[in-house]
């Protein structure tokens, strides 16, 4: 992604880590450019979006790890109808859901950059483009997504 | 199921009413005494003395507190206040079922189901409340992507259930023309006078694909009540006494894995609830007379349909046509109101009210001899919940 180009335009409220620090190690991965996600020490099971225990075997020794294997899309929409003031003229977006098979089927959620009018393909290997977003007094960064 | 395990037939609304409907922001009257309005509404339907009301049932964080509303209504004593977990709809039909399990459990004598909402005065589901700057914990996982409504926050299930199913526009547009159809023989509904035809969905806007603007509800304002009593004492009152069969509620397996992360993703989440409401109610889909069917989202209703079993996924794009969906004639008269669409965005308790006036004849839209009515509550969310009620005939 190109210096300064973002996907959506700013003003959206961004992400902060949760005040409880669950999916913290995320949001600080995000920051490095590292897309990670939830990983039982015990079990060796994937997990998102993150909680304190572990769904299969009830472990709490959880960590976070980066997310292996290709991301392939799973689902779309493109919004047209704006419902946040800084939407307003943003034109449609397209928002996808992301699926890691390698990573027990966890999915995450984005945007697809690019042309907002593109033919958008389930089963298509995308990548992720980590947007910087440090205009903020909180600089945050988001993971996007791309055709593969 | 043990006989001693089953609400069949052991209760019975004996009374529903509602204020006028408004477009949201329109309504003159404050919220609460919109749900005052609505509950002495029920009970002067069902003929009994609302001081006589001894339990509260509501659902969706409903603001007007059970307590407030006991000693504003002067009730004697309040015996049960009961709020169903989830923001979203889902609780509607699961309200009505707690109702009637407090009162066979004795825990309450009268318990009135309720939902007062005047969308101008609090939140607006349709828009992002508040504008933050910041946003933590799961819907940080969203937000910051534009992800903010709920039509946003469930056209991407719709898209899957349409991927994996070949799922066709035409099945989405059909649940729509239906709940208009019947909205413009309906005098409460908000949209009689503006019928609605394919040629007017098709040129509608996208709000988000793949909905267009007639696969979303309205907001509305305006409250909605139901009064339920004993099965025996719903026989003394005013008008027939309109029998709770099942009720369920729930969801499947980590339905509310966060962001998107349920395993069964294209999902209303009644698959494993509604086989549990047609074992306590003693009935299958067949003998479904009429469907009321909690529209968030036309996808949902298709996904809502196919989970009670009234068609299979294949069956799906020849079955759902205006034609089968609309009374009297139609193989299932679904959303024979207007329901959330078209006549009133009640947070789905007009569907409650809808079926039982289909049950008591006095639908607008009747279904000659109808029997066995089902109302399913908000689709996609958790929990999912559903309610068959019946005549007299099918005790
Ligand atoms: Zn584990």
């Amino acid at each position: 992604m190109s210096e300064g180009s973002t996907v959506l335009p700013t003003g959206i409220p961004g992400p902060v880590p949760s005040p409880d620090g669950l999916d913290a190690p995320y949001w600080e991965a995000t920051r490095r450019h590292e897309l990670v996600a939830q990983r039982c020490r015990a079990c060796g099971g994937w997990q998102w979006y993150a909680e304190w225990i572990c769904h299969r075997c009830h472990s709490f020794d959880l960590g976070f790890e980066p997310v292996p294997g290709p991301a392939i899309l799973f689902s779309w929409e493109r919004a047209h109808h704006p419902v946040h003031p800084a939407l307003r003229d943003a034109g449609p977006y397209v928002v996808v859901l992301v699926e890691f098979p390698e990573a027990d089927g966890i999915r995450m959620l984005g945007n697809l950059a690019g042309d907002p009018m593109q033919a958008v393909e389930i089963g298509a290997r995308v990548e992720p483009v980590f947007e910087d977003h440090d205009e903020g007094a909180i600089p945050f960064t988001l993971v996007q997504w791309r055709r593969g | 199921m043990p006989v001693d395990r089953t609400i069949r037939g052991r209760v019975a609304v004996a009374g529903v009413g509602e204020t006028p409907y408004y477009k949201h922001g329109q309504s003159p009257d404050a919220q609460f005494k919109l749900t005052l309005m609505a509950i002495l509404a029920a009970a002067e339907d069902a003929g009994l003395d609302p001081r006589e009301i001894d339990g509260f049932a509501t659902y969706a964080n409903d603001a007007n507190d059970a307590g407030r509303l006991a000693t504003a209504l002067g009730c004697r004593e309040l015996r049960y206040a009961n709020m169903v977990f989830g923001g979203g709809g889902g609780g509607g039909s699961g309200a009505v079922g707690n109702a009637a399990a407090a009162i066979h459990a004795g825990l309450a004598d009268c318990v009135v189901v309720y939902r007062g909402l005047a969308q101008g005065q609090g939140v607006r589901f349709g828009q992002a409340g508040g504008y933050p700057t910041q946003i933590a914990g799961e819907p940080a996982t969203w937000i910051p992507y534009g992800v903010m409504s709920p039509a946003q926050m469930f056209a991407m299930r719709t898209t899957r259930l349409m991927h994996e199913h070949g799922i066709e526009r035409s099945a989405l547009r059909a649940i729509a023309l239906a709940s208009y159809h019947h909205a413009q023989q309906n005098p409460r509904a908000v949209m009689r006078g503006r019928p609605l035809d394919e040629a007017g969905y098709d040129a509608s806007r996208w709000i988000v694909e793949p909905f267009k603007l007639f696969d979303c509800c309205l907001e509305n304002d305006g409250a909605a009540a139901l009064i339920l009593v004993p099965a025996e004492r719903a026989k003394d009152l005013r008008k027939p006494p309109c029998y709770v069969l099942g009720a369920a509620q729930g969801a499947e397996y980590r339905s509310s894995a966060g962001t998107h992360n349920n395993p069964d993703y294209a999902t209303a989440s009644f698959k494993t609830v509604a086989p549990r409401l047609y074992a306590m109610a003693g009935v299958g889909p067949s003998d479904v007379d009429v469907v009321q069917s909690y529209e968030n989202f036309t996808g949902g209703v298709v996904m809502s349909l196919i989970e009670h079993g009234f068609c299979t996924y294949e069956e799906a794009n020849e079955f759902l046509t205006l034609e089968n969906l609309i009374a009297p004639t139609g193989r299932l008269p679904l959303n024979t109101s207007g329901g959330n669409l078209a006549e009133c965005y009640m947070h789905g308790l007009e569907l409650n009210i809808e079926a039982v006036r289909q049950i008591r004849g006095e639908s607008p839209n009747p279904v000659p001899g109808a029997n066995v009515a089902l109302v399913s509550s908000g689709p996609m969310v958790t929990p999912a919940t559903n309610v068959i009620v019946g005549s007299e005939a099918t005790l």
